[in-house]
């Protein structure tokens, strides 16, 4: 795990400032803590910061082939390595180190860019072939690492982060108003597009070859829910499910350091520990977040959890105040606005991983999304069934069986949310169904933009971008597989791997694993027939059924809770933030742009009386002070140091419980 | 002293335009226009305008009255809280 960046000639000859090349790595430090690597020619620049996990002694980078005509840099890791190593030496390769970041050089050599079909990992990485004078850039296949980049001067400039790119000085740093549009639709850009006008990302599960000043962008991997033409019994089902994801879990085991694992006390990050403890030797370290605020806090299944696998543990309780004085710095690292508070109590999480000297942890993310937790899923299931018989009477009671763990639930008024969930069926794509309540939801807190930036907006839709991401024909798709499917190529990877994932664990530089996403299990997952994916309205119904002898029951039938965090309470709740008041003030929201600030100051007073109940007031509120946060610390003043440290709350974060 | 229609109108607009519009009325709230079709109040807003509702005029709203009959419009809700308050 790591932070890599470079910079490369496009089409004319001019020399690759080393000073630039080394401050994109400098900023990357939180990425990449335990030393720097750089590779400089004529037309290439590169830079590594290397957080050391496997092959402490050996593994710095740059890494090279045989003859030193071909060089990488990797963010991530290949938990194949060693399987590949042994093939890779077999057909005459010689390795200079033991780390697996060599095993992509040979595998290139071996077989240029197909190299990536036989990679298992999480990766984003950048090869110089010197030869070919190709570059070629990569990322995994559900983007749990990043990679971003831009075109400036006549020059391809990329890195791990934003705020590396942002380092050279030539690159204009301007929120782009369509970005804004689609974060306050969807939760997140769609790819290519980012928060940062002409900043773009490489999309999961593409690479990128540029060579001779032709640049090439191809998807090589897509989810695809084919139906399993080999019918088996569900238990064969959960059973080589279950083989599957230990071997999975064994396999991202593989460090030369130790790993732990959280634990939120729902059943996906339960499956990850249990596995972890009965089928590996691996000691078994547990970390987890707990609330104050008992709307949010599942500590009592966590200590049910920790009591069963007699579990080695620490915890961080999140208070309103801890939340609101991070998330300067949570926003710092997602560099994008965001909607939910949720990254921050990670961010949290992983400072206390890192202060208990662990660099590694497994988590469960990704189980929602392949084997169908969701309650969008759920929702769509029972808007289906409803749409079948409209005028039925008693169809629409199943809807009081959604959010049984909502306090202000959107389904008490029955009629009310038949109404809500009944979007027109005419004014967007039919596969979009199981979505467009939330979209359509989420699009209402539009309504403070300001004049300006609804002017720019106005006449614009999204739908054709959306449409460019949704590669597969997934119109042939059954409903449950399609609204998964948007799921993993939305939400997935362009804001829990990321603002929730990768973003908030490497700010302490932790690297997060996740042996749900291991492309076999998911492979696997998108064949199983929908039913026991959801059976009836039992969510993971198959991954239930293969731990039932290995988990408490009480784990395994729990309702299901989403993770959240306090949203509006983080920032109003008798706790004053200073730089909350500054930037929800007038004069900043004029000076912005963004927003209209009348209508802001009566949110910001609603939220004062604690008034602020719904889905709509707390997105908006986390939603527009994010986005002023994007604007003061990435287009104001663009300085870590000052910056963060103007805007910071208190310098002791937190407490370890 | 019992309110008129008028009154409760007037008051109800305004929590409207300042908890859902947040004071942005661009004279689209008329009297009869739908607030589930103009996605003015949605499901879970709809419990914040019963609370505030419960509070002003002291009395409560059961959840099968929550319907989009007694809800959906300035009309509707006017006529719905005239009747609970007079009964």
């Amino acid at each position: 795990m790591c932070g890599i960046a470079g910079i490369l000639n496009l089409n004319k000859q001019q020399e690759i400032p080393l000073n630039t090349i080394k401050s994109m790595a400098e900023i990357l430090q939180h990425r990449g803590p335990d030393g720097f690597g750089f590779y400089i020619d004529d037309t290439i620049g590169l830079a590594h910061a290397r957080l050391s996990i496997i092959d402490l002694e050996g593994g710095w980078q740059p890494i090279y082939n045989e003859n030193k005509t071909i060089c990488i840099i990797l963010n991530g890791e290949i938990f194949n390595f060693i399987e590949l190593r042994e093939f890779l030496i077999d057909k005459g390769h010689t390795f200079s180190t033991k780390s697996d970041t060599e095993v992509i050089i040979h595998l290139y050599e071996e077989y240029g860019i197909e190299c990536l079909n036989h990679l298992n990992g999480q990766f984003a990485f950048a090869i110089w072939d010197k030869e070919k004078e190709r570059l070629f850039l990569a990322r995994d296949r559900v983007g749990i690492r990043p990679l971003f980049y831009t075109l400036a001067n006549g020059t391809l400039i990329f890195a791990s982060e934003i705020k590396s790119l942002f380092m050279n000085e030539r690159i204009n740093r301007e929120i782009d108003p369509y970005a804004l549009d689609q974060i306050f639709t969807f939760w997140m850009t769609i790819p290519p597009r980012t928060a940062f006008r002409n900043i773009y990302e490489l999309p999961s599960g593409h690479y990128m070859v540029v060579e001779k000043g032709n640049m090439n962008i191809r998807q090589y991997w897509d989810p695809d829910f084919i139906p399993d033409t080999n019918l088996r019994t569900e238990a064969e089902y959960a059973e080589a499910l279950l083989e599957l994801l230990v071997n999975s879990a064994r396999l991202q085991l593989r460090a030369d350091v130790p790993v732990g694992a959280y634990l939120s006390g729902g059943i996906d990050s339960s499956v990850i520990t249990t596995l972890i403890k009965r089928y590996t030797d691996t000691p078994l370290r547990t970390f987890s977040v707990t609330f104050s605020d008992k709307a949010y806090d599942e500590s009592a299944y966590q200590r049910q959890m920790i009591e069963f696998l007699g579990a080695d543990h620490s915890n961080i309780n999140c208070t309103y105040s801890s939340i609101g004085n991070v998330f300067p710095e949570v926003i710092w690292h997602t560099e994008t606005p965001i909607l939910r508070t949720a990254p921050a109590p990670l961010f949290l999480l992983s400072k206390l991983v890192r202060d208990s000297g662990y660099k590694v942890v497994l988590t469960g993310e990704g189980s929602d999304e392949i084997l169908s937790g969701y309650d969008i899923f759920k929702e769509a299931k029972v808007r289906r069934f409803i749409e079948k018989y409209p005028d039925s009477k008693f169809r629409p009671l199943i809807l009081k069986r959604l959010y049984p763990y909502l306090a202000n639930s959107p389904v008490r008024a029955l009629k009310y949310a038949e109404a809500f969930f009944n979007v027109d069926g005419n004014d967007y794509p039919a596969e979009y169904f199981s979505h467009m309540p939330r979209w359509s939801t989420t699009s209402k807190i539009k309504v403070f933009f300001s004049d300006h930036l609804k002017d720019i907006l106005s006449n614009h839709t999204h739908f054709d971008e959306l449409s460019r991401l949704v590669t597969n024909d997934i119109g042939k798709y059954d409903y449950l597989s399609q609204a998964q499917y948007i799921e993993i190529k939305t939400l997935l990877s362009g804001y829990l791997l990321s603002s929730q994932g990768d973003r908030v664990a490497m700010a302490h530089s932790i690297e997060g694993r996740f042996p749900f996403l291991d492309h076999r299990v998911i492979e696997f997952c998108c064949k199983l027939p929908p039913s026991i994916r959801i059976n009836v309205l039992t969510e993971k119904y198959i991954l239930k059924e293969s731990m039932k002898n290995l988990l408490p029951a009480s784990i395994l039938n729990r309702t299901k809770q989403p993770y959240m965090a306090p949203d509006s309470k983080s920032f109003f709740n008798g706790n004053k933030l200073d730089y909350a008041d500054e930037l929800l003030s007038t004069s900043c929201l004029k000076d912005a742009g963004y927003f209209d600030p009348k209508a802001v100051s009566m949110l910001v007073k609603k939220c004062r009386q604690n008034k602020a109940l719904g889905f709509k007031d707390n997105m908006a509120i986390v939603g527009i002070l994010s986005t002023m946060l994007v604007h003061e610390l990435f287009i104001k003043h663009f300085d870590k140091n000052i910056s963060i440290n103007r805007l910071r709350v208190n310098k002791e974060l937190h407490a370890i419980c | 002293m019992l309110t008129t229609t008028m009154q409760l109108k007037s008051e109800i607009r305004q929590f409207i335009v300042d908890n859902f519009l947040y004071g942005r009325d661009d004279d689209t709230l008329g009297d009869e226009v739908s607030f589930l079709g103009k996605g003015i109040i949605d499901s879970t807003g709809i419990l914040e305008l019963v609370s505030f509702i419960e509070e002003k005029y002291i009395i409560s709203i059961d959840d099968e009255e929550l319907i989009p009959d007694n809800f959906d419009s300035l009309n509707k809700i006017s006529t719905f809280v005239f009747k609970k308050t007079t009964l």
